[in-house]
């Protein structure tokens, strides 16, 4: 069950070692009268990557918005280790951010710092316990991680479309998190990018065992990077569970979903 | 292409009563929205407010931002607004010593320089001129990263962002604002003196004696610290407007905007206020 966060000493509250990673429970969520997630419910336990596949605008990257408290669910509850993230402010909900890592469709690099700037930004922010060298020595280790050891001072707009991406992943790896959530990692990369990308998650969440949603519209990705897949339609999920479930199920949507990916 | 031209049937028009009760069903629906819309957007800068002053209170505090943008809205300003006030100090020189010369007061040209530079148009020149360069810039800059969702990148890595961008830039206006008034009052002084001194002689300190004889802190302190309240106004839209945005380019285009007409409007909306509490206070 929820508990409530830990207003007292305004820290994340223990874990609750038998609760889901991420339990999404029943959530519906509308944009301007249009209904966008239709009474969705999701688990992810630790060490565990969940693909969450669909048609574009089935509500996706919004479920991930609502795990990450960027927006907040009309109804349902959300709970990280067990706990309510509903009505949190931002300060509390940030002590429950600093477990997360989030990879945005477009990287959302900030454009007025360079690539070890982006990675640094959170250490700087979180963790000024370190000093200097150390944090120096942990940004170019991540980057060396993604494979952008080499453009530590380019700026994001000098760098292609798949770097801004790996220097997003290294920056959502910053504060070594127990949830990783990555919004269309692969998408509008090219098939080597795509398939380096891939690599890379796999090894990161070999790694650090981190529980995982990859939001995806690419069946390979999701097929070699996610043990659990779930296909969502109209705002809820039609499907549930290994790539071999889907292919054996006889539902419309996702014999048709199958034979277009 | 068809014969048959388009042609309305009278049938179809509604009698004229009709018409009337449409147009003022619209009429009424679109002031409707306009006053929700008037309410709306003071209820969410309210809201804003509170949390950016909840922010600003509470620990950790973004220094290393504050002196960015202390920089930023300070010393990148000072040479727009020295410019600016030394235009001032022209104008007002020739347009005092021609007035003040049809009524032969030319002996008051001291104090009414000192007096109109430092009460009025020191403070607002400096406010406009600062809601132009820096209520611009920061609803732009804070939209952009809006609509790239470098916003939410803040907040998703358990960074307030409005501790970090909002609290920031707002209390840097505040300081910065007296700071540059200061600057705009000297730079109109200077060359409003020398403006005159170019016509007939008269030294810098016997302007500057005679224009602030007899005069005393109250008369040019609140004038002059009350453009923080200029800054708060500046600071406040600029970035409630940035980072509300919605819609792409246009969007980053209209906060822009917004944020420049919208503060220089409440600026001198509030210098009406401010003016009389003056006077009420510290006259």
């Amino acid at each position: 069950m929820a508990t409530a966060y830990d207003i007292a000493t305004k820290q994340a509250p223990e874990q609750d070692s038998l609760a889901p990673v991420i339990a999404v429970e029943n959530v519906y969520k509308s944009f301007a009268g249009h209904k966008v997630l239709n009474g969705i419910s999701l688990r992810v336990e630790r060490g565990e990557t969940l693909a969450v596949l669909g048609r574009s605008g089935t509500g996706k990257s919004v479920l991930l918005r609502l795990i990450i408290g960027l927006d907040t669910p009309d109804f349902g509850s959300i709970c990280i280790h067990g706990h309510a993230i509903a009505g949190l402010s931002l300060d509390r909900m940030g002590e429950i951010r600093k477990k997360m890592g989030f990879l945005f469709q477009q990287a959302a690099l900030y454009d007025s710092l360079t690539v070890q700037e982006n990675v640094a930004f959170p250490l700087e922010h979180h963790r000024r316990d370190l000093p200097k060298p150390e944090r120096a020595g942990r940004v170019r280790q991540l980057l060396a991680e993604v494979g952008m050891e080499g453009d530590l001072d380019k700026m994001p707009s000098d760098i292609s479309g798949g770097m801004q991406k790996r220097v997003g992943l290294a920056r959502a790896l910053a504060l070594e998190p127990e949830i990783l959530l990555l919004d269309e990692p692969t998408a509008g990369l090219d098939p080597i990018s795509s398939a380096e990308i891939d690599e890379l998650i796999l090894k990161l969440q070999r790694e650090h065992r981190m529980a995982s949603i990859v939001v995806t519209h690419d069946l390979h990705s999701a097929r070699t990077i996610a043990g659990r897949l779930a296909l969502l339609n109209e705002g809820d999920v039609v499907i549930e569970g290994t790539f071999e479930d889907l292919q054996q199920s006889d539902i419309g949507f996702v014999k048709e979903f199958l034979k277009q990916s | 292409m068809s014969d048959r031209g388009f042609t309305p049937a009278a049938g179809l028009n509604p009698p004229l009563p009709l018409r009337r009760i449409e147009l003022l069903s619209s009429v009424a629906g679109y002031t409707t929205r306009l006053f929700n819309g008037f309410f709306e957007w003071f209820g969410s800068l309210g809201i804003f407010s509170w949390q950016v002053l909840r922010a600003a209170v509470t620990p950790p505090y973004e220094w290393r931002e504050l002196i960015r943008q202390l920089d930023e809205v300070g010393s990148k300003s000072l040479p727009l607004v020295a410019m600016a006030g030394a235009a001032i100090g022209v104008i007002l020189s020739l347009e005092a010593r021609y007035t003040l010369s049809r009524f032969g007061a030319k002996s008051m040209f001291p104090a009414t320089l000192v007096y109109s530079v430092i009460q009025v148009m020191g403070p607002v020149i400096t406010g406009l001129v600062v809601s132009g360069r820096v209520g611009a810039g920061m609803g732009a800059e804070l939209a952009s990263m809006k609509v790239t969702e470098q916003i939410d990148a803040i907040e998703a890595s358990a960074i307030n962002p409005y501790r970090l961008l909002a609290a920031t830039r707002i209390l840097a206006c505040i300081l910065m604002l007296p700071l540059l008034t200061i600057a705009t009052d000297a730079c109109a002084l200077l060359t409003g003196w020398f403006a005159q001194a170019m016509v007939e002689p008269l030294s810098f300190h016997q302007f500057i004696a005679n224009g602030f004889n007899g005069a005393t802190f109250s008369a040019f302190l609140p004038q002059t610290f009350k453009t923080a309240v200029y800054g708060l106004i500046i600071g406040l839209i600029a970035c409630f407007q940035g980072m509300r945005t919605r819609g792409g380019a246009a969007g980053v285009g209209r906060a822009a905007t917004n944020s420049v007409v919208l503060a220089s409007l409440f600026l001198i909306l509030a210098d009406v206020v401010l003016v009389k509490f003056i006077l009420v206070f510290f006259s």
